[in-house]
């Protein structure tokens, strides 16, 4: 399937990403009504210092311990591959957060639920808005034969 | 009837065998038989469901409603099988009829232990709190104007004051040990998580015990007597392990596996909390009586049962669970050296051995612990990591270039 993946050697540590992610789940169309003001708390994660960065986010992984672990079948992958959250199922039990081996699951603002990476599938956005709004392409969108 | 897989209980270990028969082998014939009248929930949603963070409806949903459908699988609710002839490979089942297998998973969970209390058959409104029968009849029990005694301060009686909270504040639990949780706290959690539930409203008796019972009265081991309405038993639970033993396959508490999850009888597997594991973090094997547990063990028979070859090899104890909005992750072992750190309510402790980190426990902030957990499941030398940034927080930076790489650039290891 397509993932996006990060090149660290490209990461400026811009966090532009993290802003992009935000605003294409806002649901909203103004990106200023989306963002400004607010605490952002995007899907995908900057980590590391000036020197060394990298993005991180859900990895859809071939066996999905979230999914495994999930206590109420929210999570659940789809027919593409995409592991998927049913935010009307999910009683933020955060047992996919005590699993994820790369801390890309995390509370919805109001910490009923959680939430993470669908690649954008499931918003107006379409394909990864990380990917699309990378300035040095840091981030990229393909799919990597096994 | 002669079926190919036959799976005895219809919980989350049965599910995760059928997806992981079916990984491997999409035309074996599979029946579930289930003493329960439902189809599979989550089976931790009960207390979500009297606390109103979710429904029934939506509990039953915890897979698709074609799931049975859709993998070919005949589902028997309502009858118990009640014995196993290994040699027949046949299943005797309480509506008379008897069912052959290839290839047979146990998957009978646990029940509640109730300890020898004084006066319990003079009690009224008594619960346990295991199964979605459990929680409708609490539920229907419970008024606004309900007292409500807990017998047990552990993960399902807490769950449960919490789940009835929205209905009564009049909660009291009692407990034999000196503190609550402590089967995945340690003393310093046990206080923070304590105070906070005791802040709720939910009163504690511990290192006491309910020496006598009669209906409306609980008289405790060291005199106090406590008034109530409704009383839950949520002592511990037992492992449901007769089928096996008395088929003659071993058993210790619970029923004993391989890594293929076989038990010692040829082609009856068991998975879930009726069986054992294999615990990496204390290198024994145990009832680790956990949902993701029971899905992977569940998954890795299922494979294992059709003809593949996956060893269920990583298992350990791990639980995240909230109280009134507090959240708790821990797992592993605590046997090692510790470090620990926070305040208030946020609190967290890494354990650490022979250059491995072996366990941990995080309250209040529980943001990406999945990252220890994996440094715990892949047994990983903490002198490949950065070890101060592990110390300070889990994050995918603390893993070398090429580890990282292997995990989100695409890069192959």
């Amino acid at each position: 399937m397509k993932r996006v993946y990060a090149k660290e050697e490209w990461c400026l540590g811009c966090h532009l990403c993290e802003y992009q992610c935000a605003f294409a789940n806002s649901g909203l169309k103004n990106m200023v009504y989306a963002l400004k003001g607010k605490k952002i708390n995007p899907r995908i994660q900057v980590e590391g210092d000036n020197k060394i960065s990298l993005a991180v986010q859900c990895r859809h992984c071939d066996e999905p311990l979230c999914v495994y672990g999930c206590i109420s079948g929210a999570l659940s992958k789809d027919e593409n591959g995409t592991v998927v959250i049913d935010t009307e199922k999910c009683v933020g039990c955060f047992t996919c957060i005590l699993s994820c081996p790369y801390g890309a699951i995390m509370p919805s603002d109001d910490h009923k639920a959680v939430q993470k990476c669908q690649l954008c599938l499931n918003n107006s956005v379409g394909e990864p808005a990380c990917v699309k709004g990378c300035p040095n392409r840091a981030l990229v969108y393909e799919e990597i034969p096994d | 009837m002669n079926y190919d897989y036959l799976i005895i209980g219809n919980s989350t270990a049965a599910v995760g065998c059928i997806e992981g028969i079916r990984a491997v082998d999409d035309q074996g014939s599979v029946c579930v038989v289930t003493d329960e009248n439902y189809r599979v929930y989550g089976r931790p949603l009960i207390s979500y469901i009297l606390w109103g963070k979710t429904t029934e409806e939506k509990a039953l949903e915890y897979r698709p409603a074609d799931f049975y459908e859709k993998n070919n699988v005949e589902l028997i609710l309502g009858v118990k099988a009640t014995k196993i002839d290994p040699k027949k490979k046949t299943v005797a089942l309480s509506n008379g009829e008897t069912i052959g297998y290839s290839r047979l998973l146990c998957a009978t969970g646990s029940r509640p232990f109730v300890p020898p209390m004084g006066g319990l058959e003079t009690v009224e409104k008594k619960f346990n709190f295991m199964t979605m029968d459990d929680a409708k009849a609490l539920d229907e029990a419970v008024t606004e104007d309900s007292r409500v005694l807990i017998i047990g301060a552990g993960l399902i009686g807490l769950k449960c004051a919490e789940g009835i909270s929205g209905k009564t504040r009049n909660i009291k639990v009692v407990d034999l040990a000196d503190r609550i949780l402590p089967s995945i706290l340690d003393k310093k959690g046990s206080e923070i998580v304590q105070k906070y539930i005791e802040e709720q409203g939910v009163e504690f008796y511990l290192n006491n015990s309910a020496a006598k019972l009669e209906n409306g009265k609980a008289t405790l081991k060291n005199g106090e007597e406590i008034e109530f309405d409704v009383l839950v038993v949520a002592v511990g639970v037992r492992a449901n392990t007769e089928l096996v033993a008395e088929a003659g396959g071993e058993v210790n508490r619970g029923i004993v596996t391989d890594l293929r999850c076989e038990t010692t009888l040829k082609d009856v597997y068991a998975a879930g909390d009726c069986a054992e594991s294999y615990d990496i973090t204390t290198d024994t094997s145990r009832v680790l009586a956990l949902l993701p547990n029971a899905y992977k063990q569940g998954y890795a028979a299922g494979v294992n049962m059709a003809g593949g070859d996956k060893p269920y090899d990583d298992a350990m104890p791990m639980n995240a669970i909230g109280f009134f909005g507090l959240h708790v992750i821990t797992a592993g072992s605590y046997d090692g050296e510790e470090v620990v750190s926070g305040e208030g309510n946020v609190y967290k402790k890494l354990v650490i051995k022979d250059n491995k980190l072996v366990g941990y426990i995080m309250i209040g902030d529980i943001l990406r612990a999945g990252i220890y957990t994996r440094l715990i499941r892949e047994q990983i030398p903490l002198d490949e990591v950065d070890y101060e940034l592990m110390l300070s927080r889990p994050a995918e930076m603390i893993f070398p270039k090429a580890v990282r790489a292997n995990d989100v650039g695409g890069a192959k290891l």
